[in-house]
């Protein structure tokens, strides 16, 4: 069963792959490299070790923004679920953030904060927060009101409604918010460096666009997502071991 | 011979020993008056059941003694203390089992002893047992959506014995399964209040179910909700669960319950 998703997800894969080769031999366009040759400007990266210097520069912003982004996601969608006071305070705000166009209020970010490390983990936490909070948020507000009382009356404190039925109920949707929210900040991390000051692998992408070097910067693009993937992946193994039974199904069926 | 008394509250006051008491209940939603100055005794060791049509405030009425809800004024007693919440002499079953769907059988089932602080073995000692008795030995380790709706509330059942409360509020318990799971969980009920010496109380919106499993039958109008009869069936009880639904006083109180309720029923 597990050797089968493995295997149809390794089909998915290959399809994706050899589509992108073909359409890059086709070409269509000049500017669209083949597979196999942005394959080969990874390898050279690798090898010459360009690419982690790069990450090293992309992945403070990132891994620091995310990191915000999940403790306080996590914690203010609790607060908002909890308190309808406060959800009305603070919902708003998250709702804007979300639909806000981003590019266009880099250069506000850039004017307040200038153009180092502090607005690249803005632009990371505007794109990764508010899904988290949403998501946290609307979990919490929709635990079932039985499953609550069924703790108060077999005498839980507040304190133990919260984490032995109100979090692990929530669990789902938020792990859930946590993947959009870590998918979006990857967004943000190379949207920074695209916008702001060109470092790291936002770097290389812009830097090889310039001089029509496009194996190299499709070899970029294919690196983060790359790496997103296997970020993500973690995050479920994560949730599978903290929170077992939840990918069994409901019984509210 | 049944025994019918129209429900006064002079005639309520306890000629036998209450393990619930409810005086003088009221509960408003805002303007709605949701129950009125309800008075009624639960005999200690007994099956009460509060029977009434839709939304005649008897889960209302089962959230207050549990401790759910505060009532608006009067005052609920078990074994003569006050009730002021949830409390560890009273355990409920609910209407959709509220299990956790991220926890085995065994922990569902130790739960209500975990949020007391019992030890892990301890408890998962004390619920084993209880699992054995409700028939579901074997089924330990399962989740929740592993079993059928019967099996579900046999958990649920098996939770609010394991704390070893000395009242059980049952709201509706069998309304979310089957017609034949449902009447073998009506006999194992009847075994179950012989046994266990202790004091259910038990809504139902079945009257068959009612008559069937109660000794007393506390008959709810609604809006403002009341009591208007107390029903204590009297000779079927002792004759064995396969003739109840023969008998000819078990048949008369179905009617009689029928014609007082019909006219309420839209």
């Amino acid at each position: 069963m597990l050797n089968r998703s493995l295997l149809l997800k390794l089909l998915s894969a290959a399809i994706v792959f050899t589509a992108w080769e073909i359409a890059g031999r086709i070409p269509v366009s000049y500017a669209f490299p083949t597979f196999l040759e942005s394959m080969g400007a990874l390898a050279r990266m690798t090898f010459d070790g360009s690419i982690f210097l790069a990450y090293a520069e992309t992945l403070k912003p990132l891994l620091l923004g995310v990191a915000i982004s999940a403790f306080v996601g996590i914690g203010l969608g609790l607060w908002i679920g909890l308190s309808a006071r406060f959800e009305w305070l603070f919902g708003p705000i998250f709702i804007v953030m979300q639909a806000a166009p981003l590019a266009a209020l880099i250069p506000i970010l850039v004017m307040v904060y200038g153009i180092g490390l502090t607005s690249k983990v803005f632009v990371v936490c505007i794109m990764a927060m508010p899904v988290i909070v949403l998501n946290t948020a609307s979990a919490v507000r929709n635990t079932p009101t039985s499953m609550k009382e069924m703790a108060t009356s077999f005498l839980a404190s507040d304190r133990e409604v919260l984490t032995k039925i109100i979090i692990p109920a929530a669990s789902p949707v938020i792990f859930s918010g946590l993947r959009l929210g870590v998918s979006a900040g990857f967004i943000g991390a190379i949207l920074s460096e695209l916008k702001i000051t060109p470092t790291g692998v936002g770097d290389i992408i812009s830097y090889s666009r310039s001089i029509a070097d496009y194996p190299s910067m499709y070899a970029a693009i294919f690196s983060i997502i790359l790496l997103a993937v296997v970020f993500l992946n973690l995050l479920e193994v994560v949730e599978n071991y903290l929170f077992e039974g939840n990918n069994r199904g409901y019984v509210s069926d | 011979m049944s025994q019918i008394n129209p429900a006064s509250l002079k005639e309520a006051t306890p000629a036998v020993d209450s393990a619930v008491s409810v005086r003088n209940v009221s509960k408003n939603y805002g303007d709605v008056q949701a129950l009125k100055d309800l008075s009624l005794e639960f005999p200690r060791g007994e099956l009460t059941s509060l029977l009434g049509p839709s939304g005649c405030g008897k889960t209302t009425l089962l959230k207050i003694i549990a401790g759910l809800l505060p009532q608006t004024s009067g005052q609920i007693e078990v074994n003569g203390k006050t009730v002021n919440g949830p409390g560890p002499d009273r355990a409920f079953v609910f209407q959709d089992f509220a299990l956790l769907p991220w926890a085995s059988v065994l922990r569902n089932v130790a739960f209500g002893l975990e949020l007391r602080g019992v030890a892990k073995s301890e408890r998962e000692a004390i619920a084993e047992k209880y699992i054995r008795e409700v028939g579901l030995a074997g089924f330990e380790k399962k989740f929740p959506h592993q079993l059928s709706g019967g099996m579900r509330q046999r958990v649920g059942l098996a939770r609010a014995l394991s704390v070893n409360a000395q009242v059980l509020l049952l709201d509706e318990p069998f309304s979310a399964v089957d017609e034949q799971t449902r009447r073998k969980f009506q006999e194992d009920l009847l075994q179950l209040v012989a046994n266990e010496k202790k004091t259910f109380i038990f809504v139902t919106h079945s009257i068959e179910e009612a008559v069937y499993v109660s000794d007393q039958i506390a008959i709810l109008l609604p809006r403002p909700s009341r009591v208007s009869e107390i029903i204590r069936p009297s000779s079927f009880r002792g004759k064995g669960v396969e003739n109840i639904r023969r008998d000819p006083e078990y048949l008369d109180i179905v009617d009689e319950i029928w014609a007082s309720l019909r006219s309420y029923v839209e």
